[in-house]
């Protein structure tokens, strides 16, 4: 059996996957970002390597993607995550018109057709509200790890608003709102809505259409994803695989290259 | 997919893709604006009048008829940032007052004049006059920091602009012919200032001069831009068409504006009969909608070129070359003042009405120069015109089915490029380009011809 492999290098987190020739996912891997890029991406390879339960002679390709697409050195190609979303949402969720990604610091709604390719994209531009960072300021104020942020934000009854646009100014933001008294389930629900707006307004901007697929390190929050499908008034597809998406989309491409000896010649003359 | 700029040159051409004996634009470009500024600062010495002007609604022919030597402030201002000074200037006038959300073009203005009009290029006389009009809100509150900072009188065209969002006015419609007379009472006012500022008597015949020269450089002009209709195209609209345009601008009604143009065109029309284009293989061809980023101008062509894809034309060369970017739109030079008025006002009522007629304009160009996708460029400095880009995009992309990218920059605040970002928004539109599979444009594809009969 020959496999192939896509390798997410992100903002705050570098993602893995390894497939078959079936297109199963056979290896995963997930690492807090290092210093080096390169050797993050190396390691988050070897450990999906290892949880194949295989050797590296055995993968045929590997596909970079994520902001860091390029310090995949092993890699034989590079290709956005925006892309690789979109191939891995489709491939995940079939039905999937809109993808939603929220990741560290990148907030990205894409509009794709059914055979996963891309049709429109937005994403977050100059400013990381709206994104993960944002609930990463939420639980350095709150001094909570981000897991807990969610459940206990939906214990809210009474949410305040959170009005600062900055995702600096709003560590101090939720602080004022603590030190007056408001309960952090409270002020946690705020920040959630805050990140809502702004996703789905991004959404908005290609088209929100049925079914949408929420993707992204943010999309194991359960709160994030009760408010966004209370937004788009639908149900909205999260997999337990959301994580590792994009890493799934690039190993699909890589997939794509490898044994559809056609796709793998106009990629290269691209 | 290679991230190494195209080799776009021939092995017998230069640096600029020019074969030995022709006419390098890009060299004769330099060599014009280097002269224009040497000019500039022996305006003083040589006891010549200084107009500061803006690229829109300025009555240039007017002034040149007075030998007044022409500063264009937005050209010193986008040059800080061809030159990567820009930011250097821009913190001068932030560190003075200025808010991060004033026009980057203004506040290197201010930091040029808190430098005492120290520029890259060399020194920059102060004006006697500043012509500034309603075609950007900017213009007018420019002209009072100028009256504030240096003393220098300024005189504010009013040019009636868009009316509707659904009419439209016409050469020689009611509205129109109001419009030019409102606009001719003005130059009348303006011809009385620069005889008293300059001691010089107005001279009809030297107005119908420059026009005739505003003509022709505006035949070639056009020529030039068709010429780009040919597969694969012969210059790329956002590089060269740049450098084409700012002579096109401070050169407007001389003869070495002629001449350029002139040449130029006879240089692309050579450069089409081979065959040459821009890219060593043009793959993509797109229009370019917005203002550029002078400050990151090569790095942004160069994110493009890498897939193959070359800038065919951009609106900007419509709106920013002077207005009489349409045939239609020439001098009758046997009443000069009059045809002067005319087209201005036409000329600004259209400059005027982009966000309400953008989508139908884009539209016929995305036909005429037979583009693959449409490259929003929306800046800091200037929300008014990057307000309409959202509509427009969602016209074309559902009624044209055409691809759009829209990314978000400066036109010379570097602080505003972030090159990670924009390297993966331009790749993932080539990758859902090439994904849509469109086939690479067909070389040798017959150019639209221009007229070769002069106006």
């Amino acid at each position: 059996m020959k496999y192939v492999g896509g390798v997410d290098v992100g903002s705050t987190q570098t993602k893995a996957v390894i497939i078959d020739e079936n297109c199963k996912v056979v290896g995963r891997a997930l690492l807090d970002m290092e210093t080096s890029m390169v050797t993050v991406a190396e390691d988050a390879f070897t450990a999906a390597l290892a949880d194949a339960g295989i050797e590296r002679g055995d993968v045929v390709r590997v596909a970079g993607t994520g902001y860091g697409r390029y310090n995949v050195t092993f890699g034989d190609e590079q290709v956005t995550e925006i892309s690789c979303h979109a191939r891995g949402a489709v491939a995940l969720f079939p039905n999937t018109r809109t993808v939603i990604d929220i990741g560290g610091q990148d907030t990205k709604a894409i509009a794709v057709k059914p055979d996963g390719q891309v049709a429109d994209f937005t994403m977050n531009d100059k400013c990381a509200a709206g994104t993960g960072r944002f609930l990463g300021a939420a639980s350095y104020a709150l001094e909570m790890p981000l897991g807990e942020l969610g459940p206990l934000a939906l214990k809210s009854q009474n949410p305040v608003r959170i009005t600062t646009t900055c995702t600096v100014f709003a560590e101090s933001e939720i602080i004022s709102h603590l030190a007056r008294g408001i309960l952090p389930e409270d002020v946690l629900m705020g920040v959630h809505q805050a990140i809502t707006s702004r996703c789905v307004a991004l959404a908005r901007r290609v088209g929100i259409h049925d079914e949408v697929t929420f993707t992204g390190g943010v999309s194991r929050n359960v709160a994030m994803v009760q408010l966004i499908e209370k937004a788009v008034k639908m149900k909205i597809n999260v997999s337990p695989d959301a994580h590792f998406c994009g890493a799934l989309g690039a190993a699909l491409m890589a997939h794509e290259h490898a044994f559809q000896p056609a796709a793998q010649t106009a990629a290269e003359a691209a | 997919m290679s991230t190494e700029t195209i080799d776009t040159t021939a092995s017998t051409a230069n640096s600029n893709g020019v074969l030995p004996g022709e006419f390098d634009a890009r060299l004769e470009g330099q060599r014009l604006m280097t002269a224009w500024y040497a000019g500039l600062e022996q305006a003083n010495a040589r006891q010549q009048h200084v107009a500061n002007v803006f690229v829109m609604g300025n009555a240039v022919e007017i002034l040149r008829t007075f030998d007044f030597q022409l500063v264009f402030p937005e050209i010193n201002s986008l040059q800080t940032g061809v030159r990567k000074v820009s930011e250097d200037y821009l913190r001068e006038s932030e560190d003075y007052g200025y808010s991060p959300d004033v026009c980057s073009y203004v506040k290197a203005d201010v930091g040029l004049i808190l430098r005492e009009q120290k520029h890259p290029a060399g020194l920059i006389p102060k004006a006697d006059i500043a012509i500034t009009s309603n075609m950007c809100s900017t213009f007018i509150k420019w002209g009072e920091i100028w009256e504030r900072m240096l003393k220098t009188q300024t005189f504010t065209l009013d040019l009636p602009g868009q009316r509707a969002g659904n009419w439209q006015v016409r050469r020689g419609d009611a509205q129109h012919m109001s419009d030019a007379q409102w606009v001719e009472s003005q130059f009348r006012d303006l011809i009385a200032r620069c005889e008293k500022i300059t001691g010089k008597k107005f001279d009809l015949d030297r107005l119908a001069e420059v026009e005739q020269r505003v003509n022709q450089m505006v035949f070639h002009w056009n020529n030039v831009m068709a010429l780009n209709r040919a597969c694969p195209a012969p210059f790329n609209a956002m590089l060269d068409g740049l450098t084409y345009m700012g002579i096109m601008n401070v050169y407007r009604g001389t003869v070495e504006g002629v001449e350029f143009m002139r040449k130029l065109e006879e240089q692309l029309r050579a450069k089409v009969a081979r065959g040459e284009g821009r890219v060593a293989e043009e793959r993509f061809r797109l229009l370019f909608s917005g203002t550029p980023c002078y400050v990151s101008m090569r790095r942004l062509i160069e994110l493009f070129e890498s897939w193959g894809g070359v800038f065919a034309y951009s609106d900007y060369l419509t709106f920013a070359a002077g207005g009489m970017d349409a045939g239609e739109l020439a001098y009758d030079t046997s009443r000069p003042l009059e045809s002067l008025a005319e087209v201005t006002a036409l000329a600004a009522q259209r400059g005027m009405s982009n966000q309400f007629f953008a989508h139908e304009r884009l539209a016929q160009q995305i036909k005429d120069y037979d583009v693959d996708g449409i490259v929003f460029h929306g800046i800091k400095s200037c929300r008014f015109v990057s307000s309409g880009m959202a509509d427009t995009r969602n016209y074309l992309n559902k009624r044209l089915n055409m691809p759009s990218l829209y990314i978000e920059s400066d036109l010379i605040d570097p602080r505003y490029w972030s090159d990670a970002q924009i390297k993966n928004r331009v790749d993932a539109f080539f990758e859902s380009l090439h994904q849509r599979g469109g086939s690479a444009p067909q070389s040798g594809k017959p150019v639209a011809q221009p007229s070769r009969s002069e106006a």
